[in-house]
């Protein structure tokens, strides 16, 4: 789970890492009153979107008056953000972060990732800041340091200065390096984030260490014992597909194609979509139902995959292991004849009684598109979505 | 021969009087696994279908001579529980429980270091499908009657791919020796190449099929094995060629985050190194079926 740039901020202040004075605005009036409680003659104005590069985007503007920031608010609120890593649907900012503007004298990068192949925390450094650490590790690799945390321990104080020297911080600012380090490392730990991002971490002109932006995100997984994270979700940043989709508990991504798919299994999913792919087509989305495939989550899948309008087909690959092909197609039938859909229907079964489980949907006189092997199911389904596009176009 | 287990290793259940420990229970002794135990704390002293239940794996091991247990603690505690075999003196213990935090795991692997490497236990999953050996014995959720006894190892982090080969196979007319689910989790018990290591010295199996997806590192490390230690062809399949970066597909660790995790960069690292790469998951039984043909 991603949050806003304010709440990592307020998150890690309270793990002891300083941060700008700023406030949180819903409205142009609220930006102008929240620069001016926070005082001084520069003020940066933070579109709060769950993307990297706002900057290039437009989602943030350096003011100098309370009208500017009033009036940056006025662009920016409502207005929809697109940066490379939203893709072109963009994100709509409906909160704006207002800073007071601080001295720059340096600007570093710092991470904490969850490293795979360590299997532990790791920390990711540089002297190179204001970049991501993508193009740092292109241009300036050589400046990447990178220190692996020991867990029993956790990070000790020499590991942070360690990492603070290499950044080249003099040693009268190495007090106040080490804190930011230690207060990430345990804000990470204890909140169960698997990436912490601060770019840049600047010294200002009067020698302060402060986390200029803030990105945090969490394991899912531990959701459920982090309730003041999990209450951090803000809905209006993800895509609302994967919103229906989450709150029925269903794992579902949204892509740009046209063919639905309702498969059990990640693995047999993703392997659904690839083979959708090389028969020609683009997949709609990723679904995994799950081991279960009860006639009930089937349904539930059906409506989610068809809310998507670009949905022109949809191919149900079930590989009945411990449940059987005859309910699943049991489900299938009942969700259809339910809610009736406008599309076709490929539907690939296979595994514990699947001859059963077929002829259950050959009798049930509903116009499925029935498949055998995985390869035919997505031929099949590349084949009828054409058929759907021709039939709409004459 | 099989690797890791077979009719006689004796295996405890950890979470067997839940709802799903239990059905699963019932399943792997009817398969003909060897179930002498369960533990559920405070659940001690009574039976389920005949299985004493066992409040601690202390308890458990030292009455039963268990070496193996399976897991199917709810995630929360499952951690805990995993920790608590290693301790037990378990050398197997396979965690089919999917939803574990990666901190809790990150905890799990460095308590089991305390043991030194002989005495370590081994850990299969989290959030995988089992272990079968065809004609054996069953320690999973894998639907046993779609395996036929053979001498192909497989091994893959999606359960349901390892389903779909396993029967591409038993339609060629192909047994398995042993099928090996290492689960979808960012941080897991044993790696590809951890288990490519066992088939490789595994008498019984002549050839394996590895079966990977998107995100970490595994999939690379054990290319690096298969060129410097496979003497057995390995087929393989990658999972995820459409996924796009940045984004988790189901698996908490299907995600592309750096370079190398992408599903392509996996099939290239994995055909460098020889392995015989389907591009189609729709087709590992008949690649299985011509590498079996060249090299016999």
């Amino acid at each position: 789970m991603d949050i806003h740039e304010y709440q990592a901020k307020e998150i890690l202040a309270g793990f002891g890492v300083p941060v700008p004075r700023g406030g949180l605005a819903y409205s142009p009036e609220q930006a102008a009153y929240r620069a001016r409680e926070i005082g001084g003659h520069k003020w940066v104005v933070k579109a709060q979107v769950h993307t990297g590069g706002r900057g290039k985007a437009g989602g943030v503007r350096v003011c100098d008056s309370e009208h500017e920031v009033e009036d940056a608010a006025n662009d920016m609120f409502g207005m929809r953000l697109i940066t490379h890593q939203t893709g072109p649907q963009g994100k709509v900012v409906y909160r704006l972060y207002v800073e007071g503007a601080v001295a720059i004298r340096r600007e570093l990068y710092l991470g904490l990732v969850l490293d795979r192949k360590s299997e532990r925390v790791m920390v990711v450094a540089s002297a190179a800041g204001g970049m991501e650490i993508e193009e740092i590790a292109e241009r300036q690799p050589s400046s990447i340091i990178r220190s692996i945390v020991e867990p029993a321990v956790g990070m000790q104080g020499f590991q942070a200065r360690e990492i603070a020297f290499g950044l080249g911080i003099e040693p009268e600012l190495i007090t106040q390096a080490v804190a930011v380090l230690l207060g990430c490392y345990k804000a990470f730990e204890e909140c169960d984030a698997t990436m912490v991002e601060i770019n840049p971490l600047v010294i200002t002109e009067d020698n302060h260490i402060l986390a200029l932006d803030a990105k945090m995100t969490f394991d899912d997984n531990a959701l459920f014992r982090l309730p003041h994270i999990a209450e951090l979700r803000d809905k209006s940043q993800e895509d609302p597909r994967e919103t229906r989709a989450a709150d029925r508990g269903l794992a579902y991504v949204g892509l740009d194609g046209n063919i639905g798919c309702i498969v059990n299994g990640a693995g047999l999913a993703m392997a659904t979509m690839d083979m959708i792919k090389a028969a020609g087509g683009e997949p709609a989305n990723f679904l995994d139902i799950g081991g279960g495939a009860t006639p009930e989550r089937v349904g539930k899948a059906f409506r989610l995959v068809v809310s998507d309008t670009n949905v022109e087909a949809i191919l149900v690959n079930i590989f009945a292991g411990i449940n059987r092909c005859d309910w699943v197609a049991e489900g299938i039938v009942q969700a259809l004849e339910k809610h009736p859909l406008d599309v076709p229907v490929i539907v690939r079964l296979a595994g514990t009684n699947v001859e059963e489980g077929r002829k259950i949907l050959a009798r049930s006189g509903l116009p499925i598109i029935r498949a055998n092997t995985l390869a035919e199911a997505a031929q099949r389904a590349v084949s009828a979505w054409r058929n759907t596009v021709r039939a709409k176009a004459s | 021969m099989s690797i890791l287990l077979d009719r006689d290793t004796r295996f405890i259940v950890q979470g067997i009087t839940g709802r799903i420990g239990h059905f699963h229970t019932a399943e792997m002794r009817q398969y003909g696994t060897n179930v002498v135990g369960g533990v559920t704390p405070g659940k001690g002293g009574s039976n389920i279908d005949g299985v004493p239940v066992f409040d601690t794996m202390k308890d458990a091991v030292e009455k039963t001579g268990a070496t193996a247990s399976v897991v199917f603690v709810p995630p929360p505690f499952a951690a805990d529980a995993v920790m608590e075999a290693a301790d037990s003196g378990i050398r197997l213990c396979v965690a089919i429980t999917d939803g574990i935090p990666a901190r809790d795991m990150i905890r799990v692997k460095r308590y089991m270091r305390r043991y030194r490497q002989e005495a370590r236990m081994r850990l299969i999953g989290p959030n995988c499908a089992g272990l079968i050996s065809p004609g054996k014995a069953l320690a999973g959720i894998m639907p046993g009657h779609i395996y036929l006894q053979g001498h192909v190892g497989v091994v893959s982090r999606s359960g349901t791919l390892g389903y779909e080969a396993a029967s591409q196979m038993k339609d060629a007319g192909i047994g398995v020796s042993t099928s090996v689910g290492i689960g979808g989790d960012p941080i897991n018990g044993s790696s590809f190449r951890d288990i490519l290591d066992l088939f490789e010295a595994d008498a019984e199996t002549h050839a394996v099929v590895m079966i990977g997806e998107i995100g970490g590192p595994q999939e690379a490390e054990a290319a690096e094995f298969i060129r410097d230690h496979m003497t057995k062809p390995v087929v393989a399949y990658v999972a995820g060629l459409s996924a796009p970066k940045g984004r988790r597909m189901g698996h908490a660790g299907a995600i592309i985050s750096a370079f190398g995790e992408s599903a392509s960069e996996k099939v290239e690292i994995l055909r460098e190194v020889g392995a015989t790469i389907t591009a189609s998951p729709s087709e590992i039984g008949t690649a299985v079926a011509s590498v079996l043909k060249k090299a016999a």
